[in-house]
């Protein structure tokens, strides 16, 4: 009796679309709703400032020596004595990072001395020219209040929101996540958003915190 | 002359967002994944991101069907030419997707045996920054160059036949 097997087969196509039917979505809409990115997702890169508008970067280069893709380009320059731009003796005065060539690393965050340089959980950055990929300083500092820069802020797919998220990979490694900085204020992101609680840092008796 | 030059009537703007509309929304890819960019861009073929519903879920094994190339990986110089002939075997209009760091500029393999930049060899239309791209990141470079291709002009030809 193969024809009457013939004749049911469509109706057991239609039967695995069926089940499916009452199952849960799992698309995500894209543009309307975004992934949630885990705590430590390397997204581009900032440039912080200290609480008081001054800027973080010292110009030391190290970044740009550490960096394996070779995509940032760095020169200090010596603070003007009246209006100095950054605390210490020298400033980042010209930075540059190809977000074509980088690889999204860290290892640029891993050695700036100053948390300086951070990862965000930015990752729209499409270009149709490869010069609006090279991020200049102006793109990349962060804003007085906190805020990063994206060069298509008025696009309907940036969520400025989004921007405010730091990097937790930092949160764990960097200076404020040892103990004797527990409690402090040491951190750009709480620095940003002061309503996020301070990092529990890595000490024995902290028990709050979901990375640390 | 001054009647041809003059601004195109309601008929032809009509005609040219319809067209650009039904071609944004039918852009079939060419799959051209070459390293782990294309496992991402597997991905976003998939069901939790779902190119479908760009109307792009056919990734096309061959170019004549196909109106996107998605460079998805470092182009080796030995890879280049049969990039090439891929991308000429594409019917026009066609635009090209330079996906991740090592499509776009090389990346960190600054050396004798990749392509420092896909558009050494074939002209890009996007750069999709990312090491890799993560699915939300290459459907920004996708959505954006729908952007581009609504407002462009449906005469758009790459000149390289």
């Amino acid at each position: 009796m193969t024809w009457i097997s013939d004749l049911l087969g469509p109706f057991k196509g239609f039967a695995v679309t069926m089940r499916q039917v009452g199952k849960p979505r799992v698309t995500r809409k894209y543009p309307q709703e975004k992934r949630v990115k885990p705590p430590r997702f390397h997204g581009r890169h900032v440039l912080n400032r200290y609480e008081d508008g001054m800027e973080k970067c010292i110009g030391c280069e190290l970044c740009a020596g550490v960096c394996p893709a070779n995509c940032i380009y760095v020169r200090g320059a010596d603070n003007p004595p009246d209006n100095p731009v950054s605390p210490g003796e020298r400033y980042g005065f010209v930075y540059e990072i190809n977000m074509l060539r980088c690889i999204y690393c860290a290892m640029c965050v891993e050695a700036c001395p100053t948390e300086a340089i951070t990862m965000t959980h930015l990752f729209e950055m499409s270009v149709t020219s490869k010069e609006d990929a090279i991020y200049t300083k102006d793109e990349l500092l962060v804003d007085p209040d906190g805020t990063p820069n994206h060069p298509q802020a008025e696009s309907p797919l940036i969520d400025v929101k989004e921007l405010r998220l730091g990097d937790g990979w930092m949160r764990a490694t960097s200076s404020a996540g040892r103990a004797e900085y527990e409690g402090v204020v040491a951190w750009t992101p709480q620095a940003r958003n002061p309503d996020l609680p301070v990092e529990a840092g890595q000490s024995a008796e902290s028990t709050g915190g979901d990375d640390g | 002359m001054a009647g041809i030059a003059r601004e195109p009537g309601f008929l032809m703007t009509t005609l040219e967002k319809g067209v650009n509309w039904a071609r944004t929304n039918s852009m079939w890819p060419a799959s051209f994944g070459l390293a782990c960019c294309a496992i991402e861009m597997m991905g976003t073929g998939a069901a939790h991101n779902d190119l479908a519903r760009f109307g792009m879920e056919v990734f096309r094994a061959s170019p004549r069907q196909a109106d996107l190339m998605i460079v998805a990986g470092r182009v080796s110089q030995k890879m280049a030419p049969v990039l090439r002939q891929v991308y000429d075997q594409m019917a026009e209009p066609k635009w090209v997707i330079s996906m991740g760091a090592c499509a776009s500029t090389g990346g960190m393999f600054n050396n004798y045996a990749l392509v420092q930049g896909v558009d050494e060899v074939v002209p890009v239309d996007m750069y999709v920054p990312g090491c890799p791209p993560g699915p939300q990141s290459l459907m920004h470079g996708i959505l954006t160059l729908q952007q581009e291709i609504m407002a462009g002009n449906i005469r758009r030809s790459t000149g390289v036949l």
